[in-house]
Parts: C-alpha cells; sequence; structure tokens
C-alpha cells in the first residue's frame, strides 16, 4: 500500500493504479471521461485534472491528468484547488460548444455521465455563441442507435471497439472538432459485442434501439439483479421493467464474470420477454383447439391429472431454474425426473461435469480467462455459442504482451504505452474447429472435421507430456509444426488454458481437452479448463443427476407411467423427433409449463403460463459451476407464475408432500439442499429473503420513480398497495434501504451525482476490483487441487465418435454451424435480433463446391445418408437449401446451421449426401 | 564569418550534387565518424552545445545519449529527419534540403552511426516536390558510393535511407504525431514518457531530428566541438538560419552566427517596406510570442529569447507592420492552429476553435466585450501541461502576447465595430 | 508465435484485382520501405491518388482490399490529411498559402482574383473540370510570399497580374 496525500487527508491505496483510479475507489468524486476502468488510461479528455505538489512546502503545484500519473508513495495532490476546479469546468465547457443540449428528448438523459460529470464540475452557463458543428447519423442495424451531435470526441467508443473488442468497422474520422465516430456507410456493425457502446459512450451517441421503441427513463424502471438466460455462461445483468414490458437489460458488474460487458444477444435478446405470442394465461387442448382456463381451474384439472395418473414422469429443463427443476422432481418423485435432454447431450455433459470435478486442472471464472496468457480452443466456435468468452480469450492473447510492457515498468491501466510496446504482438491462441471462426485474425487456426480436431488435441497432449523434441506419429497426418507450437506455448505459457464444449457433440474432443489440461497441470498448478455449456442451466440440471431423454421415452414405453410434466422445455429442439414424440405423444396426459408457444405445447393436454427469467426468482448454474441467483424484476399480471410456484401450488392441489407447505424460494432452496446436498453452497449465491438492510428491504425502484400514483388511475384512482415479494430482500417499490446492498441485491448502479451505469465504481470495493462485500455466485465445483497426489481419472481416447468403416462415396459428413443470432432459442424470439438471423443454408467450402459443380446461391438437396455413424440421427430428412460458400469451412465437411427458429436440422455431425436439387 | 551551412549551396538554386559536395570536403566526416565508436560521436555532439533547430531547442547529444545501446539494446532502432516544416512563416530546412541534400544525409549518417541505428527515414511534407526529388537523387548517389547501404566503405556498419512523404498536417511535425504518421496511422500525438529515444517507431528506439539540426552533424565531427562552438555568439553551438518574412525590403533567409539580433537580421533585410513601419514580430514561427520594438537587441538565442517571453522557435520571424491588422493577422493564426488541431484533447480542439470564431467575429466587427476576456482565458485554458502535446500551448503564445502588445487594436475593433485597417 | 498485425498477413489479396499493375507495383516497392504493412496506408492512398486524381469509395474499397484492412481503418487515415482528396478535382488543383506570412503579403487579392478568373469559390472545380481551387496551409517560402502551387509546381512573389499567366500553362 501507498500513502497519497489528496487535500492534505493521508489515504491508503493499492499502488498499480492511476491517481484517478485510487480517487475513485477512495470514493472522491473526480470527473473523467476518456478513462474506462476496463479501457485504461490514454488522457485524452483533460477531464480528471488535479493538481500536484512537490512537497508540502509547494503551494503552486503544477496541473496534471489523474488518469495518467500513476499511485506513488506520499504523493501530494488536490482535488480542490481553485485552478484545478476551474480546469475541469472549462472542460465541460469546451465538451459542450458543440453538445446539442437535447437532454430532454436525449435517451441518455437521466443516466448520462455527460450530465453528471457536468453538474460535479459546476459548469453551468455556456460562453461560446457561435454554430455548432453537426453531423449526419447512421444506420447501425437493429441493436444501436446512433445520433452523433451529442459527440464529445471522447473516443471510447473506438478505444473499446477496435482496442477491446477487436472488430474494425468503427472508427474515427476526421480531425479538430469534427471528428467523426462511425462507419464507412451505414450498415449493422459487425461486432457481437457492439451493444457495449451504449455503456461505454458517456453521452447519447450510441444508444439502445430497442429501447427506443418502447422508451422509458432510467428513473422510471423498476429494477432487479438478474443472470442472462442466452447461454451458459451466466453474465450478470439488470433488468429494467415498466408497465409490465421489459424495457431493456445493462450490465450488472460482476468483478468474477462479466465484469463490464455483454455480448449482443444478451443485451437484446430479451424481448422474447415482452412477445404478444406469450402463453399468458393456463391453456386446457380441447377439440383440437387450446382454450384458456383461470388458474383455479387449471390447478383443478391438474390436480385431478395427477390424481389419476398411473404413473407420472417429470421433464425438467437447461434452460429453467434449480429450483423450479428440483420443485418438478419433487412433484413427481427423484425416480421419475428425467433430464430434457437426450442422451447424447447428457452424456457428453456429464463427462464435462466429470472432467471439471476432477481436476486437477480448475476451471477458471470468465475474469481468469482474461488473465490467461495462452490458449488453446478445440471445437468450439466461441463467439456464436459462448460468445462473452470469445470477448475474454481476445483480453488473454494481450497478456504476454503485456508481460512485455510490465517488464518496462509500465503498468497494465497505461494503454497506449502498453500498445505501444505490444505493438500487434499477441499471446498464442491456437483454434481447432471446422470452421472459420471472429477470433481467427488473432489465431493460429486448425481445421478438421471432430475427430481430427480430437486427435489433434491428443496429440498436443503427448507432445506436451514428452518433451516437445520428440517426433511424433500423428505428424503425417496433422501438422507436426503446429502440434509442437501449440504444446510449447501452453506448456511455456504461465496461466494455459483449454476450451472445449458440446457443440460438435464429440467426448473425444473432450477427453482430448481434458488430457491436454491434465497434462499442462502436471507441472503448472495454473492451468485451467472451460467448457463452454449452451444454456443458462445445463450444468445444474447435470448436476441433478436425472436421467436423459430416451429413459423417459423408456418410461413410458414401458407403460408405467402415462402422464409426462413437462418445464420450460421445448423437446422438439433437444432430441430427435422420433424420441420427442414417443415421450409426447405416447403419453395420455401431458401438461407443459412454458412462456412461449412450441411444438411441445402444441401436443399438451394443459398448459401452464410460466414466469420468464424477468418473471421469477431463481438459481442458474454456469459452466464454470457458479450458482447465480437471478430475482424477478417484476410481477406479471396473473395467473403467469414462476414455474416452482405453480409446481408448488400443483402439489398443495393434489397434497403431495412436503412441495405443499413451500411458502416461499428459501423453503425451495431448503428442501433443495437437504435432497441434493451437492446444491449446498447455492444458499450461498444470495441473502435469503429475510436479510434486511438497516431493518428495510432493498427497493428495486430509484428515488425518482414517477408516476406510482398516476399508473393505474385509469383503473382505480386509489394507489394500489405494491406487490409483497416473499421471495428476496428487495421491495417492489421505492422505499427502503437506500445503498450499498450486496452484489448479488444490487438492483442497479445508482449514487448521488452518479445516474449513469459509471455508478459502478461507487460499488467496488475497489476500482474494477470485486463488488464491496464480494463478487456474486458460489462455485459448486472446486477439484482437488493438485497437491493431493493422485493420479488423473483417464478417459482414455476410445470413444472416437466417427472412426470405423469410410463413407461411401458422395457422402459427407455435415457438421453443426452455430450463429450468435438465431441458434439459441428465445433471443430469436427478440425482433431486433431477428433480424440477423440467417436463413437456413448449406455451406461448403468453395472448392469443394467447385468439385460438385455448384455455385454460390444456388439451391441444393441435402439428405441425410442412412449409413449414419453409430450413436446418430437415422432420421433421414431432406432438405433443399441456398448454398452459402464458406472458405473458412475444412474442406469435405458440410456446414448446417444450428438452432434457427425455421430449421429443424438434421442431428449432426451426420453423413449426408450433396446433390443439385432439380 | 564560417557560414558551415550554407556556404556551398548554388547560388542558382540547383542543388550541390555528390562531386561538388565531394569536392568541397563532403563526406569526410563521414569516414572520420566510421572510426569512432558510437559514444564518441554523442559525446562529440554533446561537447558542441548543439541545440535543435525544429523549435523546441533540446540539446541534441543529451537526446542520443538516452538511445539505449550496447547488444542487449532492442532492435532495430530508427533515425528519423524531420522535414515536415510546417510551421508557418519557416522556410528554412526547404533550403537546406533542395539545395544540399547531401548535408543532411552525411549528418543522418553519423547520428544513425551514434545511435546504432540501421534505418532512418526522411519525414518530408507532401509539398516540398523539388526537394524531394532531389533527396532521392542524392541518396541514390551516395547509395552508388556506399556511403548508404550495407557495411558502408568496408565497415560494419550499415545504413538504409528512405523517404517517407506526408499527406499533410501541420501534426506530423510533432515527433510523436510523426511517428504515428510514419507507422500509417492517424498523427495523434503519443503521451511521454516513453519518450522516443526508448519507444519510438514500432515501439523501437527513435530519434527525431530536424533538418538543419542534422545538417549541422558533419561540420562538428569534421571540425570538432570547440570549432562548433566558436561560430556562435551565444552558449548555444554553431550558426542559424535566421530569416525574414512580411513587408521587409528584401524577405529572405541567412545564416549567422547563433546570438545574432532581430535588428541586425532586419538590417540584411533592408529594413521594412518604405512608409511602413515594423509594429512587432514573431521571432520563430506562428507558435511563438510577438516581440515589440524594445526586443530588437536581445540576442535570437534560446535563452535570450525566453527571457523575454518568446522562443526562438524556428528562427525564421515574421515582422507585422503598422499597415497590417494585428486582430486579422493573430485570427489567421488561430484558424491555422484550430484547422490543425488533431482533435485528440479537448482543450485544443475545443479552445482553439472557439478562440479564432471569437478573433473572427472581433475582426469582422462583431465582437463583444466580454470576448476579450474569453481569449484570455483560453490562453490559460490550453497552457503547456494542459494539454497532450505543444501544439495548442504554441497556438496560445502569439495570441497571449498580441493581447497584451496589441491590446488597444483589439479594443478598436470593439468600439468601432469594424476593422480599422479595412475599407 | 501468433503475431498478428492489424491488416492480414496474406498480401496482397485477390480481391484487388481493381488496382491497376502500376499501382500495386509501386506500392509493393514501398512495403518494402516498413516493417509493418500498415506502415504503407498513407504511401497507398498517395500512390492511387496520383493515378486516379482523387480516392473514391471504390477507390478505398479497392485499396483496403488490397491492403487487407477495412475501409474504416483507411479512411479514417485518409481523412486525417489534408492531401488526400476524398472528393474529386480537376484535372490540376491549385493550392493557395492562407498562412500567416502570404496572408500579410497579399493573399486576399490573389485569392480574390483566382475565384473571379476561375468563377469557382475555395473547394471547388471548374464547370470544364480543369481548375480545382483549394487553399493550403504555408508552403515554407514565406520570403517570397504571396505563393501558390499548381499541382506539383511552385509559384512565388505573386501578384493578382501573373495569376492569368500561371494558369494559361495548364490545359
Ligand atoms: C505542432 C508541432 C509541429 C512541429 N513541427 C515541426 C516540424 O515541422 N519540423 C521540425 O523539425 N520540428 C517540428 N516540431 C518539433 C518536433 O516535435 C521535435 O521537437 C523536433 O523535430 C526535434 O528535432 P530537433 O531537436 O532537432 O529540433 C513540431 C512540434 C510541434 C508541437
Ligand atoms: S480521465 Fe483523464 S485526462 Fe484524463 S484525459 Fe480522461 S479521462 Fe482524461
Ligand atoms: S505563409 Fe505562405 S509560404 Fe509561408
Amino acid at each position: 500500500m501507498a500513502t497519497i496525500v489528496v487535500d492534505n487527508q493521508p489515504y491508503q491505496v493499492h499502488p498499480d493504479q492511476s491517481l484517478l483510479a485510487a480517487c475513485l475507489g477512495l470514493g472522491l468524486d473526480l470527473p473523467y471521461f476518456c478513462w474506462h476502468p476496463a479501457l485504461g488510461s490514454v488522457g485524452a479528455c483533460r477531464q480528471c485534472a488535479v493538481k500536484q505538489f512537490r512537497d508540502e512546502k509547494d503551494t503552486r503545484g503544477r496541473l496534471v491528468m489523474a488518469c495518467m500519473t500513476p499511485v506513488a508513495e506520499g504523493i501530494r495532490i488536490s482535488i480542490d484547488h481553485p485552478e484545478a476546479v476551474e480546469f475541469r469546468a472549462g472542460i465541460i465547457e469546451g465538451l459542450m460548444q458543440s453538445h446539442p443540449h437535447d437532454c430532454p428528448v436525449c435517451d441518455e438523459g437521466g443516466e448520462c455521465h455527460l450530465q453528471d460529470m457536468t453538474v460535479m464540475t459546476g459548469h453551468a452557463y455556456r460562453r461560446y455563441e457561435f454554430a455548432k458543428r453537426t453531423f449526419r447519423n447512421q444506420d447501425l442495424g437493429p441493436f444501436v442507435a446512433h445520433e452523433m451531435n451529442r459527440c464529445i470526441q471522447c473516443y471510447r467508443c473506438v478505444r473499446y471497439y477496435r482496442e477491446y473488442a477487436g472488430e474494425y468497422d468503427l472508427n474515427a474520422f476526421s480531425l479538430r472538432n469534427q471528428v467523426y465516430f462511425g462507419r464507412s456507410e451505414d450498415g449493422v456493425l459487425e461486432s457481437e459485442f457492439a451493444g457495449n457502446l451504449v455503456e461505454i459512450c458517456p453521452t447519447g451517441v450510441f444508444t439502445d434501439k430497442t429501447l427506443k421503441r418502447h422508451y422509458t427513463r432510467k428513473w422510471d424502471l423498476q429494477m432487479a439483479p438478474s443472470v442472462c438466460v442466452h447461454c451458459g455462461l451466466g453474465c450478470n445483468i439488470t433488468v429494467g421493467e415498466r408497465y409490465g414490458t421489459i424495457r431493456r437489460i445493462v450490465n450488472r458488474y460482476n468483478g468474477d464474470v462479466n465484469g463490464y460487458f455483454l455480448c449482443d444477444r444478451g443485451r437484446f435478446g430479451y424481448e422474447f420477454v415482452n412477445r404478444p405470442e406469450r402463453i399468458r394465461r393456463p391453456l386446457l387442448a380441447r377439440d383440437g383447439a387450446l382454450v384458456p382456463l383461470t388458474a383455479e381451474e387449471a390447478l383443478k384439472r391438474l390436480g385431478m391429472l395427477l390424481a389419476s395418473a398411473s404413473g407420472m414422469i417429470g421433464i425438467g429443463s437447461p434452460r429453467a431454474s434449480l429450483e423450479a427443476n428440483f420443485a418438478l422432481r419433487k412433484l413427481v418423485g427423484a425416480g421419475h425426473f428425467f433430464a430434457g435432454v437426450g442422451e447424447r447431450e447428457h452424456r457428453l455433459v456429464g463427462l464435462g461435469l466429470e472432467i471439471l470435478r476432477k481436476g486437477p486442472a480448475r476451471t477458471p471464472s470468465l475474469a481468469e480467462i482474461e488473465k490467461c496468457d495462452a490458449a488453446l480452443v478445440l471445437g468450439e466456435d466461441l463467439t456464436n455459442v459462448a460468445p462473452r468468452m470469445a470477448l475474454a480469450l481476445r483480453q488473454g492473447t494481450r497478456q504476454q504482451p503485456m508481460e512485455l510492457a510490465r517488464q518496462k515498468g509500465i503498468a497494465d491501466w497505461q494503454d497506449d504505452h502498453v500498445r505501444e510496446v505490444a505493438q500487434d504482438e499477441r499471446g498464442p491462441l491456437v483454434i481447432a474447429t471446422p470452421n472459420q471462426t471472429r477470433l481467427d485474425s488473432i489465431a493460429t487456426t486448425f481445421r478438421g472435421s471432430p475427430d481430427d480436431l480430437a486427435l489433434f488435441g491428443f496429440a498436443v497432449a503427448r507432445a506436451i507430456e514428452r518433451s516437445s523434441q520428440a517426433p511424433l506419429e500423428d505428424s503425417a497426418r496433422h501438422e507436426q509444426a503446429l502440434i509442437n507450437e501449440t504444446a510449447r506455448a501452453l506448456a511455456s505459457a504461465k496461466r494455459p488454458l483449454v476450451v472445449a464444449g458440446i457443440s460438435l457433440a464429440s467426448e473425444s474432443m473432450l477427453q482430448a481437452a481434458a488430457k491436454v489440461a491434465w497434462a499442462l497441470a502436471k507441472s503448472n498448478p495454473q492451468s485451467a479448463i472451460s467448457l463452454a455449456t449452451p444454456e443458462a442451466n445445463t450444468l445444474g440440471l447435470a448436476m441433478m443427476e436425472a436421467p436423459a431423454l430416451e429413459s423417459a421415452a423408456q418410461t413410458i414405453r414401458e407403460g408405467s407411467a402415462d402422464t409426462v410434466i413437462v418445464l420450460e422445455n421445448n423437446l422438439y429442439r433437444r432430441a430427435d423427433s422420433r424420441l420427442a414424440d414417443d415421450v409426447l405423444k405416447r403419453a395420455k396426459h401431458v401438461v407443459v409449463l412454458d412462456f412461449l408457444p412450441s411444438e411441445t405445447t402444441a401436443v399438451a393436454e394443459l398448459v401452464l403460463p410460466a414466469g420468464t427469467f424477468g418473471e421469477s426468482d431463481g438459481t442458474f448454474v454456469n459452466n464454470e459451476g457458479r450458482a447465480q441467483r437471478f430475482l424477478q424484476a417484476f410481477v406479471p399480471e396473473e395467473p403467469v407464475l414462476e414455474s416452482w410456484r405453480w409446481l408448488a401450488r400443483a402439489m398443495a392441489a393434489s397434497d403431495r408432500g412436503e412441495g405443499a407447505a413451500w411458502k416461499n424460494l428459501d423453503d425451495v432452496l431448503g428442501a433443495m439442499v437437504s435432497a441434493l446436498p451437492v446444491f449446498g453452497p447455492v444458499r450461498d449465491a444470495a441473502p435469503d429473503s429475510g436479510y434486511r438492510m438497516a431493518g428495510a428491504k432493498i427497493p428495486r425502484e430509484p428515488h425518482r420513480y414517477s408516476g406510482r400514483t398516476a399508473m393505474l388511475a385509469n383503473i382505480n384512482v386509489n394507489e394500489p398497495k405494491p406487490p409483497d415479494d416473499p421471495d428476496s430482500p428487495l421491495a417492489f417499490s421505492m422505499e427502503g434501504a437506500p445503498k450499498e446492498p450486496p452484489g448479488a441485491l444490487i438492483p442497479f448502479f445508482w449514487s448521488p451525482g452518479w445516474n449513469s451505469i459509471q455508478a459502478t465504481n461507487k460499488f467496488q470495493s475497489e476500482i474494477a476490483g470485486p463488488l464491496k462485500g464480494g463478487n456474486p455466485g458460489a462455485r459448486l465445483i472446486e477439484p482437488p487441487s493438485l497437491t493431493v497426489p493422485r493420479q488423473p481419472a483417464d478417459t482414455g481416447e476410445t470413444t472416437l465418435l466417427l472412426r470405423g468403416p469410410e463413407p461411401p462415396a458422395g457422402v459427407c459428413l455435415a457438421v453443426p454451424l452455430y450463429h450468435i443470432f438465431g441458434s439459441e432459442e428465445l433471443s430469436s424470439w427478440a425482433p431486433a435480433v431477428r433480424e440477423l438471423v440467417p436463413k437456413p443454408y448449406v455451406a461448403l467450402n468453395p472448392e469443394d463446391a467447385q468439385a460438385l459443380g455448384l455455385a454460390e446461391g444456388q439451391i441444393v438437396r441435402v439428405a441425410v445418408a442412412t449409413s449414419s455413424p453409430p450413436g446418430q440421427s437415422k432420421d433421414g430428412k431432406e432438405f433443399s437449401l441456398a448454398l452459402k460458400l464458406a472458405s473458412g469451412l475444412a474442406s469435405g465437411l458440410v456446414g448446417l446451421p444450428a438452432g434457427l427458429p425455421d430449421f429443424r436440422e438434421p442431428t449432426m455431425p451426420a453423413w449426408v449426401t450433396i446433390s443439385k436439387a432439380s | 564569418m564560417e557560414l558551415p551551412l550554407t556556404k556551398d549551396i548554388p547560388a542558382d538554386g540547383e542543388m550541390l550534387d555528390l562531386a561538388a559536395y565531394e569536392k568541397a570536403g563532403g563526406y569526410e566526416a563521414l569516414r572520420k565518424g566510421l572510426t569512432l565508436a558510437p559514444k564518441e560521436i554523442t559525446e562529440t555532439v554533446k561537447l558542441s552545445n548543439l541545440r535543435g533547430r525544429g523549435g523546441a531547442g533540446f540539446p541534441t547529444g543529451m537526446k542520443w545519449s538516452f538511445v539505449p545501446m550496447g547488444p542487449s539494446a532492442p532492435r532495430p532502432k530508427y533515425l528519423v529527419a524531420n522535414a515536415d516544416e510546417m510551421e508557418p512563416g519557416t522556410f528554412k530546412d526547404r533550403l537546406l534540403l533542395e539545395g544540399n541534400p547531401h548535408q543532411l544525409i552525411e549528418g543522418m549518417a553519423l547520428a544513425a552511426f551514434a545511435l546504432e541505428a540501421e534505418v532512418a527515414y526522411i519525414f518530408i511534407r507532401g509539398e516540398y516536390v523539388v526537394a524531394a526529388e532531389r533527396l532521392e537523387r542524392a541518396i541514390a548517389e551516395a547509395a552508388a558510393k556506399n556511403y548508404l547501404g550495407t557495411n558502408i566503405l568496408g565497415s560494419d556498419r550499415c545504413l538504409q535511407v528512405y523517404i517517407h512523404r506526408s499527406a499533410g498536417r501541420y501534426m506530423c511535425g510533432e515527433e510523436t504525431g510523426l511517428l504515428n504518421a510514419l507507422e500509417g496511422k492517424r498523427a495523434n500525438p503519443r503521451s511521454k514518457p516513453p519518450f522516443p529515444q526508448v519507444s519510438g517507431l514500432w515501439g523501437k528506439p527513435t530519434i527525431v531530428q530536424n533538418v538543419e539540426t542534422l545538417s549541422n552533424v558533419p561540420h562538428i565531427i569534421k571540425n570538432g566541438p570547440e570549432w562548433f562552438k566558436s561560430l556562435s555568439r551565444t552558449a548555444d553551438g554553431g550558426t542559424k538560419l535566421y530569416g525574414v518574412s512580411g513587408k521587409v525590403k528584401r524577405p529572405g533567409l541567412w545564416e549567422l552566427p547563433l546570438g545574432a539580433t532581430a535588428r541586425e537580421i532586419l538590417e540584411l533585410a533592408g529594413g521594412m517596406r518604405d512608409g511602413l513601419k515594423m509594429r512587432g514580430f514573431l521571432p520563430g514561427g506562428a507558435s511563438t510570442d510577438f516581440l515589440v520594438e524594445e526586443h530588437l537587441d536581445v540576442k535570437l538565442d534560446f535563452n535570450e529569447v525566453q527571457k523575454v517571453g518568446s522562443r526562438l522557435g524556428t528562427g525564421t520571424m515574421i515582422v507585422l507592420d503598422d499597415q497590417t491588422c494585428p486582430v486579422g493577422m493573430v485570427w489567421n493564426l488561430e484558424r491555422f492552429f484550430a484547422q490543425e488541431s488533431c482533435g485528440w484533447c479537448t482543450p485544443c480542439w475545443s479552445g482553439l476553435s472557439w478562440a479564432a470564431r471569437l478573433l473572427g467575429a472581433i475582426e469582422e466587427g462583431k465582437g463583444e466585450p466580454a470576448y476579450l476576456d474569453q481569449l484570455v482565458y483560453i490562453t490559460r485554458f490550453v497552457a503547456p501541461g494542459n494539454t497532450y502535446c505543444a501544439l495548442a500551448p504554441g497556438a496560445a503564445e502569439p495570441l497571449q502576447s498580441a493581447l497584451k502588445y496589441f491590446r488597444e487594436d483589439f479594443e478598436l475593433h470593439l468600439s468601432e465595430k469594424r476593422c480599422p485597417w479595412r475599407q | 508465435m501468433c503475431s498478428r498485425t492489424l491488416i492480414g498477413e496474406e498480401t496482397p489479396s485477390q480481391d484487388a484485382k481493381m488496382l491497376s499493375p502500376e499501382e500495386r507495383q509501386e506500392i509493393e516497392a514501398e512495403l518494402a520501405r516498413y516493417p509493418a504493412k500498415q506502415a504503407v496506408t498513407i504511401d497507398a492512398l498517395l500512390i492511387v491518388q496520383k493515378h486516379r486524381g482523387w480516392v473514391s469509395d471504390e477507390t478505398l474499397k479497392d485499396l483496403a482490399a488490397f491492403l487487407g484492412m477495412t475501409v474504416e481503418d483507411l479512411d479514417g487515415v485518409a481523412t486525417f490529411y489534408n492531401l488526400i482528396f476524398r472528393k474529386p478535382v480537376g484535372r490540376h488543383v491549385v493550392t493557395v498559402c492562407d498562412s500567416v506570412s502570404c496572408w500579410i503579403m497579399g493573399y486576399e487579392k490573389i485569392r480574390r482574383r483566382l475565384t473571379k478568373d476561375l468563377g469557382i469559390e475555395l473547394g471547388q472545380t471548374t464547370s470544364d473540370g480543369r481548375f480545382t481551387l483549394l487553399p493550403i496551409v504555408c508552403l515554407g517560402t514565406c520570403d517570397h510570399a504571396p505563393a501558390m502551387m499548381v499541382g506539383r509546381d511552385l509559384y512565388r512573389d505573386l501578384t493578382p497580374e501573373k495569376l492569368q499567366g500561371i494558369l494559361e500553362k495548364y490545359r
């Protein structure tokens, strides 16, 4: 620690930071623009000026930029010195010269960093009397709106977009007071992380276009801490609601997980919640149509069904909370509860879980991934599968160059210096995938079929285990140099990382990844392995250890059950349609709890309207095994209810055991933890409902929440009592404990004078560090470390999926290609996301296409070959699809999009034949 | 009086070609340099008290001594000759480039030896078409004789010299902006430290030196530091190219001992045109403070000019006569600076455009009394240290001094609501 | 391993068939002078401008493809510098120095005469496409102010009377 003196007051601060970060960390108010905790300092805006004095006797001092000045022992500065105060007000005056002062009509108004800083500096009256410069705005696509006249030239947008997110279709043009930040022409921003511009921009140049369509001021939003439902990484989000619809998602800082940034699927996918198609009432199938029921009728009906069922099973879901899954398990009994995924995914996730649990390589948090200085990605197209991890890996590639800078005494936050020393150097990142990925430009790549990739992984593992000099038998098939290089890079890294996942459905690949990680861990305990999981609660569901859908089908086929309750799941997405039919069409009674219609709700007898993440409380377990609580943002109109509450009521209606007595989430959690001790730490994911701050609940609504008395005046002039929240320490109200709740309970970042998201600073124990009281979440998986001497379990290399007889001539292997916008079920319902969802297609390498006499755009017939390899689909489906040439696709492979809303691809990998459509 | 820099420059406007340069003793210093250790060259330059001629006057030898040397130093290292010369009122490097390119190349070679640099660039502004062609030719001539290239004259020294034509911006003259421009980027400046001597072009040690500075080096190496110091009338070594523009009888450029006075220079220029009186002058280009009559006898060297509140700058003075409007002149200057602001730091891009607008309004008779306070305020706002680079503080210099020396002219514009010099 | 420059590794891209062989050759010659590809950006812009007069959006796209940069990368640079023309110019670009010494020595008169004779304002091109008139900063010839350039040729000690004769030379 170092002592710094600020306005004659000594403070103890960490030495490895800038004065600006130190002052903000101390809770002192010092304005800034170009600095950002994740981007570091460049000293452009000059807003953070303070006086620095040589010693006690120096009274004149000199202005320095706090963001550019390192903390040093004994340094003396003044924030309040009149010259510093005048200068900072002058900077605002300068920044405001061409600013339109359109706050009343600006989407940023009321949560604008520029407004806050203006108030903070005291600048009030403009002296500049001349014409303002004006610009033309651009259409940047469905997510981000552009209003360049508001720009204050802080350069944060391009620094974030180019240097942090690594996309180059946004830039600064021209110079002087006319710098234009935009694209060369109108068009959709290419970065999958462009939405962060909305928070990066300190004023209203880049704003949320989806919010614009149902605009609400920040202070009129009812907000709650939540967790993103659009992949398995569990980024923390803040949900904002007004009048029963979600208006927007913003980032919720969690120093261990997403830090300051989200991906665009996470930020803009929320609109599925507001869809008119939402199931808002219980529905009963009658004469081929679904007719609405009241909640009472529905429960009565359900009670009757349950009472008369001759055998009942429950099917859980990887996108439903632990609590909902557990409630269903409770209702049907542990032996009758099935995971809502097919055998293959079940096995793969189980293997992944085993790898993470056994260790010794530990699974890192996203924040730790950002610090990994060498990485191997096996099989995953991360940007499209686990997007935020791709952004984290991108930062990881800066670690080795940063080390060069550190050796020169340059701190990580000295952004321009680091970049100057690093130039375009990148640390090693090796990506082995069937198709090109969005990280390729900063990576060394290896292309091949899933088997090739697995073999590559095994070869790397062997090269690490032996000395890297040893000759390699695999070298004939796979470039020896690359294998050696990869092995060397990983083995010599400080914090090497292996990433894999299940998107190619290859157990061998998981085994290969584990082998590499274990080989590394033998000599380096910092070695890590991270597995991308597809859905918000994939891992949580897996930890419940329920059998897969095939077993459910078996139970039905055997006749040991005739009633199926499906929880938040469209089985047709997660399993072969024949298997789904086996479960749903053979059963006598099908009950489905869900919030949007699907092929599954279409065959149900009874549908119960479930609450979405915004309308429910619960816990998800992310890919690193971190249990994270999401809290209800608003109470949906009756009879929409959280699934676990429906199930608890069902238990009450049919008088089934303990569940009947559950009053709130804590009761469900308590029951779950005693039934499944593996979930013990889940209760620590957030304080329980009894938690109070200064005796009060934590308000979801800001102090200035307006119209509370008028909101429902058209219905009733008496102001209704706000709904109770039995499940959490949060209140649906603006009254309550004023500030700084524990990390898991922060409904929004707001602090006096800090109305923008920059208020996050005020909630951290140090800048860019953990939230006060620790980052939220409880890890459920901590493998025994290497200090416990033990051989890692060898899962072998035996299950190579597709080895065996060579396919007949003319048959190729189809692999799934993922799309950040399109491959995920829920976000595809959001209109803005939908705009970017590709049309179904078939992809071929251009050379393969040429050999087959096929050209871009041509309609091609794809037929699943009946000779599909073992364990694969025998569906024998056929598709006519437009051909897309994919120069990055390994030759010999066929790419088909995965999970698109209007397209049911075959289970892949699969053997297919390709021919010209007649 | 010795005039090492200019004595050999042909009077007909042609360049001194290689044969003529060699005949005049050219490349002897290079031969000598090859026998010296890098440190000895730097030491000699240090002893000579050569200070940078690009405007800031930093001691050249000292700058070189900051470059990491020896086998462990990062490589490659770079040398850049700054031939951007875009400071308004400055026209001295053009003469050296067009008239005696070999002198610059020899100076660069010696500097490169001193720094163990093996690649050098001449960063030349795009409008210097003739100069660039002649440099091109001179480089080819020198390379043909192995004054450049690999194993220069059989030694183990190597040097490639390349010309980089700029696409035009005043900011490119600022040494870190120049580095970005050379790297093919927007010419925003870089923050210091680290200084280019340690981390410059592509993160490697780099020295940026003005053309005139480098052109002195062969003479220093050839004749020794004492000789060089003896050329000057002050503590700073050597001669200086001094120039005058404005309404004098014979605007021009002269090589004089450092420490010549403005009065001498004006005399060389034949004094003011008939019927005109001098009201003031910018001693060294657009970004220096006005001086007036009483300063005519100040020695024009780095320290003396500073003592009276201005800077030697580039040493090329711009004269303001009594029939030219001082407000109009300052408006012209500030418009230039506002236009050339790179747009990186707030005080500069906002303050200078504001100042230019205020001056324009005053000049056009639309000024308000408050504008003068605002102008004074802006000069403080863009003071050294407040901005990222020296462009904006430089812009403040003529403005703040004009407000001091020509205040009544500003006030006349305000009270008469017009420019008194315009019909 | 894995050192990557901003510009892609594979030089030069196949997509840039639109660059002429001369342009390619000249750019490649410049490339040899720098350790990093990005450095050639400005030279490349000047080279294509030399051949095409100005840098159109299409030219920018061709060149960006050739250099393996995004159009934004390239245009961010192009729009910073004043000698890169992003709008069409006439066959001869007349650049008149408007900086301080020339201003003192009669820039206004020169400008007035030029705009009158050519019938265009600063920043405009004559309707016959012959001349574009642009202001320029100090040309470094202040002892012979006022000054201007036509294309690559410098004219000094200008008087309004001399202009006609000078422009006559450029057909
Ligand atoms: C805005 C600005 C423009 C400059 N332009 C030039 C220039 O055109 N030529 C030059 O030699 N130095 C110029 N300089 C000074 C350089 O930054 C640098 O100090 C100089 O090239 C160092 O060389 P010297 O020590 O030999 O003078 C400029 C400085 C600033 C702040
Ligand atoms: S914070 Fe700081 S100097 Fe500093 S320039 Fe920005 S933010 Fe500015
Ligand atoms: S001011 Fe015009 S050439 Fe210098």
